[in-house]
């Protein structure tokens, strides 16, 4: 076991990189973190799309979600891998592809979360903030949008727990993240799969089991302090 | 871009292969649900317990499977699990469809840890006083419970469950990586015969959406036919 690791742990962390493109624990959170950040404000506009008061922006991007929940990522996967190069006319590469089909999963999935984060802003501070005068963008980007987004920290926090379980699926496209390096590691050492798989398994609890206790502290924190204040002071 | 011809993968041996693939995404979700549902149920009752041990080992179950991705689930579960099984016990693993005996051991796992927790949360939010009431009025333990307490239950915990019934029919196209021939590595193998990736991917999405908005209109069926009523 500690051979093991001495021989291939390095590998396990950060792929062939500095030789090679970066791999490895480093790629799954480097990619897990960057997927998280841009399907935010896909999710954020997504919901306000389905939260419009014009059916024609409501109805398609409602339908949209709904495709889009009801497909395994795996299948969104397998369109990026395929139609991405058709669309752009040049090669795409795994991390791009894997970034692409996780950006738009999560975006969906972000979306119904901002949308209860928005309705659960009482009506009365959009109301208020347009009877003084702010337009409708002002009313969102200053006052529902921090409020909502405060709200929703810890469940940002389980969604990047998600999506960092959700890199894994880039095994299947030869995407060089944990999982993958992994079963190469196990494919050269044969005789360990035990320790090979048991360690993946622990790698990948570490990490999510500690940020869902970050969430759950958030959260604790968050039901601790009043709604209204801070928002009201910045 | 070349014209599109869905009856390749819609006739002969291509709508074969989809449909074998299909057949057997339907079957590990209906076997995995089954079993789940009562390990789920006694994972959950475990957490609720007032003996710490129980509790303890409830919540490690959960907690230990939840925070493991699917994939590595069923990587260890198909590549790892056999070396730890006795001789015998591995020829007969390979011998009776190991992919499709691990995928189902590997997705009831994820899927109880996930169902545990949902009924665990229901069962909580049917006040305790309602319980109480029941007995004060004279009714006893267990008509309490099938006449004022599970009915309460089953109103919050079933919507959740039906989620989760929805999770596990997308999960199971992530057994692929072990080679359960299921729909998704069906898919893949027509694609790699036919060329055709917009039709065999479109066929293929088309029958993960059916069954996925099958369940979902179920759900809103559900929440429609018996909304949590507030107590």
């Amino acid at each position: 076991m500690i051979d093991l690791l001495k021989t291939y742990g390095l590998y396990f962390l950060v792929g062939q990189f500095p030789q090679g493109p970066l791999g490895g624990l480093a790629l799954t959170i480097l990619l897990g973190l960057a997927a998280l950040l841009l399907a935010l404000p896909l999710g954020i506009l997504l919901a306000l799309a389905r939260l419009s008061r014009r059916r024609l922006l409501r109805w398609p991007v409602t339908a949209v979600i709904y495709v889009v929940r009801g497909t395994p990522l795996l299948m969104v996967i397998f369109w990026a891998y395929f139609f991405l190069p058709v669309l752009t006319g040049q090669k795409t590469g795994q991390v791009t592809t894997m970034l692409a089909a996780l950006v738009l999963f999560n975006g969906a999935y972000l979306a119904e979360v901002v949308r209860a984060g928005i309705q659960g802003i009482p009506r009365g501070q959009t109301e208020a903030a347009r009877s003084l005068g702010l337009g409708y963008a002002l009313t969102l980007r200053r006052i529902v949008l921090p409020q909502a987004l405060r709200n929703m920290l810890p469940s940002l926090v389980n969604q990047f727990v998600t999506t960092l379980k959700e890199t894994s699926l880039g095994y299947i496209i030869g995407l060089q993240e944990v999982a993958f390096i992994a079963s190469q590691v196990n494919s050269q050492v044969l005789v360990h799969p035990v320790a090979v798989y048991g360690t993946l398994a622990l790698t990948f609890f570490a990490l999510c089991f500690g940020l869902s206790r970050v969430a759950y502290a958030l959260e604790k924190r968050l039901a601790r302090r009043p709604l209204e204040l801070p928002v009201l002071l910045s | 871009m070349a014209q599109f011809d869905f009856s390749i993968v819609t006739t002969g041996e291509f709508r074969g292969w989809l449909v074998s693939g299909f057949l057997l995404s339907l079957r590990l979700t209906c076997i995995t649900w089954i079993l789940s549902l009562p390990i789920a149920t006694a994972i959950a009752l475990c957490r609720l317990s007032s003996v710490a041990m129980l509790r303890g080992a409830g919540a490690v179950f959960v907690e230990g499977i939840r925070n493991i991705p699917l994939l590595v689930h069923l990587l260890f579960w198909y590549f790892a699990m056999p070396e730890l099984l006795p001789e015998t016990a591995r020829t007969w693993l390979y011998d009776h469809g190991a992919e499709s005996i691990c995928a189902v051991i590997a997705l009831t796992f994820y899927t109880s840890s996930y169902m545990a927790e949902d009924i665990r949360s229901g069962i909580r939010a049917v006040p305790a006083t309602q319980l109480e009431a029941a007995r004060a009025l004279g009714f006893g333990y267990l008509a309490s419970m099938r006449r004022v307490v599970l009915p309460q239950a089953v109103r919050i915990v079933v919507p959740p469950l039906i989620s989760q019934t929805l999770n596990l029919w997308k999960n199971t196209s992530i057994t692929t990586v072990i080679g359960t021939a299921e729909l998704m590595y069906q898919a893949q193998r027509v694609e790699t015969a036919s060329f055709r990736g917009v039709e065999t991917f479109g066929v293929t999405t088309l029958a993960y959406l059916s069954v996925s908005l099958v369940i979902t209109a179920l759900a809103l069926w559900f929440h429609h036919r018996f909304p949590v009523r507030a107590t």
